[in-house]
């Protein structure tokens, strides 16, 4: 159907020319901050706050937010492409990447599914989220990141869409088997590259 | 979490629009005959593409207002952002007989049917109605008995959307009670509430927490932030309410 059918009276307001090489198909550009999330934002004292390596590995791994705050840190500037169809340019965020907490376990395993407060999954193949491509970050902007948009700590997976990087992420499990997270079980594509413009089943 | 019965691939598909219908005076609904549409469930949505002549594409997300009943007619509410893309021309270009393409339906977690029973809290914001209409249409088809409230808060009487079917439906229904509230302007005589949903205001309309209800909340992002925020103060179970937030943060949308 495509290249056929056009919408009678459409012009539409940016013209391709405008578009960015950096807008994936079918995103807009956003210059806000949408939040999205399937329920009430979480609230966990930064006391009660942890962030564990378990699942497939020797020895299960746990950092405190205070031992979280000893790491190496790193900040990052990228774009973010969230399957609601915004996109937003240029957005800042400071943590540590997942490469120097994996290096702190042994595992053999392939996969990854990151837990959250409130219940929420997500998985991963463990090459999406290794090789300086994924962190967990805790500022976005230069502010300690807000609770709604995953503070204290969220994963960020820019390359992919940005369901993938969850919020009020308090660790990861590591597995043998990919196992579906919670919008890849709802009908969500398993990968989500925004290049690829996977973003349901079968896309 | 419960459903993971594999959807087929979601292609697009031309609806032809067949009836439009304005609800105020920025919100229009929109009806489209869909021949190969496989069903839906309340509180899911479709993503609506846009081409130019040029081949230029746009794409939103719209909540089916229509309950699975009416298939394979599926109705849009849109409301009219002035300054956007996609609505403007959705509820001032398209006319019946236009076709609009579309694919769906998506979501499967916003979602309320008969069997999932009650007590229901609907917390509407905005446009935020429109998936919570197609819930309470699906529970006056389905002849559900199950105990419903629905808060919705709007700027004026003039934005309640979907007025008239929201007084017919609370005439047909003793198990369905609306609560309103207007947050800039009320009329002469206005007996509902007059400010933004605050916690008394939800202690007063929900359900107490004993009872256990499922809740949906959907609104503009500070609306839901809001709201939801509210139910977890009074001590509703956080994986009992489930949000949906439409459109950015912006000011212009300020949790009404
Ligand atoms: C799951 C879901 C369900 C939804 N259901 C509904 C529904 O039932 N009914 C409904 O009306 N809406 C719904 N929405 C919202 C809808 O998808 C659109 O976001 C909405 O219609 C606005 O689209 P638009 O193209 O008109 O505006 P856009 O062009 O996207 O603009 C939106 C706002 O962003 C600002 N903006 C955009 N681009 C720029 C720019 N370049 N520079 C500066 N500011 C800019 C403008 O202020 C504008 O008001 C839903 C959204 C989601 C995610």
């Amino acid at each position: 159907m495509s290249g056929e059918f056009f919408s009678r009276g459409f012009r539409g307001r940016r013209r391709k020319s405008e578009l960015s090489e950096r807008l994936p198909p079918g995103q807009y550009l956003e210059r806000d901050f949408p939040v999205l999330s399937a329920g009430p934002t979480p609230q966990t004292p930064l006391a009660n706050w942890d962030f564990s390596i378990v699942g497939e590995v020797d020895q299960p791994k746990r950092w405190s937010w205070d031992e979280f705050h000893t790491l190496p840190r790193e900040t990052i500037t990228r774009d973010i492409h969230c399957v609601t169809k915004w996109s937003k340019f240029d957005t800042h965020w400071e943590g540590v990447s997942l490469d120097t907490l994996l290096a702190q376990v042994a595992t053999a395993a392939d996969y990854v599914i990151a837990f959250c407060d409130g219940g929420y999954t997500t998985n991963l193949p463990l090459e999406e989220v290794t090789g300086g491509k994924a962190w967990i970050v805790d500022t976005y902007e230069g502010e300690p990141l807000a609770p709604e948009h995953g503070g204290p700590a969220r994963l960020l997976v820019p390359h992919l869409y940005f369901w993938k990087s969850a919020k009020w992420v308090r660790g990861l499990r590591l597995l043998d088997e990919d196992e579906p997270g919670f919008w890849e079980s709802l009908g969500y594509n398993n990968h989500g590259d925004p290049w690829k413009e996977e973003r349901y089943w079968g896309d | 979490m419960e459903r993971r019965t594999l959807l087929g691939r979601l292609s697009w598909q031309l609806g032809e629009v067949v009836a439009t219908r304005p609800e105020t005076a920025r919100t229009k609904s929109i009806t489209l005959d869909l021949p190969g549409w496989r069903g839906h469930r309340a509180g899911q949505h479709v993503d609506v593409r846009l081409t130019a002549e040029d081949g230029y594409r746009a794409e939103r997300s719209y909540s089916i207002a229509s309950p699975p009943e009416e298939a394979p007619r599926v109705t849009l509410t849109v409301e009219r952002l002035d300054d956007g893309e996609v609505s403007p021309y959705l509820t001032e270009e398209l006319r019946v007989g236009d076709k609009l393409e579309l694919r769906g339906p998506i979501g499967g977690y916003f979602v309320w049917e008969a069997e999932m029973g009650g007590p229901l809290l609907l917390v509407a914001g905005g446009s935020g109605i429109v998936p919570l209409m197609a819930m309470l249409r699906h529970r006056a088809a389905a002849e559900s008995t199950v105990a419903t409230r629905l808060l919705y808060s709007s700027r004026s009487l003039e934005e309640v959307i979907y007025r008239d079917e929201l007084d017919r439906l609370v005439k047909r229904s003793a198990m369905l009670a609306v609560a309103q509230t207007l947050t800039r302007a009320q009329p002469p005589g206005w007996t509902g509430y007059s400010r933004r949903i605050d916690l008394q205001m939800l202690r007063e309309v929900a359900w107490p927490v004993a009872q256990r209800p499922l809740t949906f909340v959907c609104g503009p992002t500070p609306f839901v932030e809001t709201a939801a925020a509210i139910l977890v103060e009074l001590g509703h179970e956080p994986a009992r309410i489930k949000t949906e937030r439409f459109g950015p943060t912006g000011e212009k949308h300020d949790g009404e």
